[in-house]
């Protein structure tokens, strides 16, 4: 088993720490993971992405030109990564401010409308949550109970009181994407 | 009377210090660099710290400064003497550490390193020589040359507009709070020499005392480079230098 | 006890640097490898180990406190990027010169200049030919994952002690900067003064005690007879290096027509890339150095004699290139494929500039 993701969007939207609560997610069910992200001055505004490798043997390069799957966040990033995803892969994409939609054919196309949900919950942080939540629906690599154990490693001590709100908006997100056809 | 009942220890009045080694030093005649190794020799074997203190040796004349203390030392690249202190004395705390510099290693290539070891607060003992000269490269303007002081590269004599002015990085040392002992001493009488070598008493107790960074300035002679005689040059010292560096404790805390 | 993380490459050299008994980090805040001394400052290892961290002025300055600490036979290390590797370079001669041993981590980023903070390995003929003036050697080390980056500053300071020269880890910004599964070495205790006068009292300045003669650590000779028997010296140390300390990894070599040579993050790049290969029935393998200085020659110069061509892959204009080369010695065809300025080359890329250059071709 081998799922090779990249998670693409703007910085601040959490792109990052999603990838690493799935690599944590992968720790905590043995696997091998690697976490590879777009570094430097881009924290906030610009574009951000992380490559995440999950997979059952040892990884080789850290570094893609095709990927299993792309969680994709905002256009610049729909427009890079959507040729990148392997035939047959998975393009999960969250519609808001996405003006030109995914066009390919030989890929599976899931949407999570997680900007508009996290408004509803009144926490734009849990938006990443949302989308790990669709991702974890659509693609069941890790299993919930390492998911939650993955976010408790990777969140500050100080943090570990938000897990249960982040718990409800993975579910959330599992409970409202849907596939594109 | 016989020379052998002479030669007896109660009547020795003056010895070499113990921690002075034999090795002939190779400073010009003149150089106050001999008498300055020589206070700190006798500033370490009074304060009985000879097996704890570790030396830093500059590139500039005293570049060979370890030859002559029979301590440990280490020979530090041009400049960085204030940064190797900083380790060692950070690595091993207990241990007497101190620096020994010349104008153009403290004052220009190693400004940096001076000002932030002192800004640090770094519990160490740092010795100043500023003869206003490079010595070991034959005579080349320093930070410290004097405005009009002639050197091989400002042949007419320094010119603020050309060279920039001498620089008084002693004062500067004096304003930062990481300092608790900041003195400008000279070597050119034995009533100065007497004094300097109370400055450096000072210095390394408080480095006993942990007070922070304590700089000794002794403003010196440079015979060859200011191509004058010793004793001329120890009057010119006194009638140039002495004016634009002023002798005295600039803070002592 | 051994743990099992999760962490970056440069959070993997800080704790290792904690475990193994470090007494002193000295260094300057620089992309992409600021978190080593973030991650030694958060864990505060001078109230566990007594290890002291400080942040110098300057990586000149930083390179100079570790040329102090290690004068006192302390486990010493600073870590950088390629802009201040090149201020460091100085402090590196003076001691190598001076025989002093000390680790120093260069998280490589593209340059010349300012350049990019983006990964490179374009640093490679400054770490494995000396860097800065004279004839030096550092001895350079690549780590190729996370778990390398920890096990390596172990590794890195024996090599250093055992022959008294300063020992690069040669990262990149990839992997300083992406996270694995790591496991940490358990806790070795810092040296104590008793055992660092014990061992290295013939030259470390521990303070002259009445049973010896001073030591004294420098680089200066002006006896030139003198000055050529040490140079002497220090090239029979590189030479016993280049006998004993070589270490590379072999995949797929034993069968392969295609070498591909690369160390670092384009190692496990041309890992993927062999992988490709050999599904579209391309017998490729890869020889990964793991020490730079000393170069894995004999090995290559072995797989030339079953191999059609070598290329060596480099985030870099062509660097390494030529040490395959003179490994070589003109025995078969040897190629670069690379990308420069902190464009990582992708190993789809790598699989094209091997069939283009040798089997299309």
């Amino acid at each position: 088993m081998k799922e090779e993701i990249i998670i693409a969007g703007f910085g601040g939207q959490g792109v990052l720490s999603m990838g690493k609560i799935l690599a944590y997610s992968g720790v905590m069910q043995d696997m091998e993971v690697s976490w590879m992200p777009s570094y430097g001055p881009e924290m906030r505004g610009g574009t951000a992405n992380v490559t995440v490798i999950l997979s059952d043997d040892r990884i080789s390069s850290p570094i893609l030109h095709e990927y299993d799957t792309a969680i994709i966040l905002n256009q610049q990033s729909l427009n890079k990564f959507e040729k990148e995803i392997k035939p047959g892969g998975i393009l999960l994409y969250d519609g808001n401010g996405i003006q030109n939609h995914p066009t390919r054919k030989d890929i599976r196309i899931y949407r999570i409308d997680a900007a508009a949900e996290a408004a509803k919950m009144q926490s734009a942080k849990t938006f990443n949550m949302i989308v790990l939540g669709a991702y974890l629906k659509v693609q069941p690599i890790v299993k919930m109970e390492n998911v939650l154990k993955g976010l408790k490693s990777s969140l500050p001590e100080r943090h570990h009181h938000l897990i249960p709100l982040n718990e409800k908006a993975i579910n959330r997100g599992e409970e409202i994407v849907y596939e594109v056809k | 009377m016989d020379i052998k009942d002479i030669i007896k220890d109660e009547n020795v009045i003056y010895k070499k210090s113990a921690v002075l080694t034999d090795n002939e030093m190779h400073y010009c005649p003149g150089c106050t660099h001999g008498v300055v190794h020589k206070l700190i020799a006798e500033v370490i074997e009074e304060l009985g710290i000879q097996d704890t203190t570790i030396g830093i040796a500059p590139v500039g004349c005293a570049v060979f400064a370890y030859d002559y203390l029979e301590i440990d030392w280490q020979e530090a690249a041009h400049g960085r003497a204030p940064a190797l202190a900083t380790a060692v004395k950070r690595l091993m705390p207990e241990k007497m550490v101190f620096s020994y510099q010349g104008d153009g290693d403290l004052a220009a290539i190693g400004t940096a390193e001076t000002i932030h070891a002192c800004n640090r607060g770094e519990n160490i003992v740092m010795v100043f020589i500023n003869n206003g000269i490079y010595g070991m490269t034959g005579g080349q303007m320093a930070p410290t040359t004097l405005q009009g002081m002639k050197a091989s590269t400002c042949p007419f004599g320094r010119e603020p507009q050309q060279d920039g002015f001498p620089l008084k990085i002693t004062e500067i040392l004096a304003t930062l709070p990481g300092t608790s002992f900041v003195t400008r001493q000279s070597c050119h009488t034995a009533a100065s020499v007497r004094k300097t070598k109370k400055a450096l008493i000072k210095a390394f107790k408080n480095q006993q005392a942990g007070k922070g960074t304590s700089l000794v300035e002794v403003v010196a002679t440079c015979s060859s480079g200011w191509k004058q005689s010793p004793t001329k040059s120890n009057d010119w010292m006194v009638e140039n230098m002495f004016p634009f560096y002023p002798l005295g404790d600039l803070k002592d805390e | 006890m051994k743990e099992l993380k999760l962490m970056k490459g440069n959070e993997a050299i800080a704790h290792a640097a904690i475990r193994c008994g470090v007494d002193g980090y000295f260094g300057y805040p620089i992309t992409p490898q600021s978190e080593i001394m973030e991650t030694l400052m958060e864990e505060q290892p001078w109230l566990d180990t007594g290890m002291v961290v400080l942040q110098a002025e300057s990586e000149t300055a930083s390179i100079n406190m570790v040329y102090g600490g290690a004068g006192c036979g302390k486990k010493v290390m600073t870590s950088s990027s390629s802009p201040g590797v090149s201020l460091m370079q100085e402090g590196l001669s003076y001691m190598a010169g001076a025989e002093l041993p000390c680790v120093v981590v260069n998280v490589v980023r593209g340059g010349p200049g300012l350049g990019t903070i983006q990964p490179a390995q374009s640093d490679y003929f400054q770490s494995v030919k000396g860097g800065g003036h004279g004839d030096y050697k550092l001895i350079t080390l690549a780590p190729a994952s996370v778990q390398e980056m920890a096990d390596f500053v172990d590794l890195a300071f024996e090599l250093s002690f055992k022959y008294r020269n300063p020992a690069m880890i040669l990262s990149d910004g990839v992997i300083g900067q992406m996270m694995e599964k790591v496991e940490l070495q358990p806790f070795k205790p810092r040296m104590t003064e008793e055992e660092i006068v014990a061992k290295y009292g013939d030259w470390a300045t521990t303070g002259r005690t009445s049973n010896r003669k001073r030591n004294v650590i420098t680089s200066v000779s002006l006896d030139s007879e003198y000055m050529e028997e040490h140079n002497h010296k220090l090239q029979a140390k590189y030479k016993a290096c280049e006998e004993d300390e070589v270490r590379y990894e072999e995949i797929m070599c034993e069968d392969a027509d295609y070498i591909l040579v690369a160390y670092g993050s384009s190692a496990r790049i041309c890992q993927k890339a062999v992988e490709i290969a050999r599904e579209q029935g391309i017998k490729a393998g890869l020889l990964r150095p793991i020490t730079l200085f000393p170069f894995p020659t004999k090995q290559l110069q072995k797989l030339a004699q079953s191999a059609k061509a070598m290329l060596s892959v480099e985030m870099s204009a062509g660097q390494m290139v030529e040490d395959v080369k003179l490994s070589v010695n003109g025995a078969i065809p040897v190629e670069h494929y690379g990308r420069i300025g902190g464009i990582i080359p992708s190993p789809g890329e790598v699989v094209d500039a091997l069939k283009s250059n040798f089997i299309q071709g």
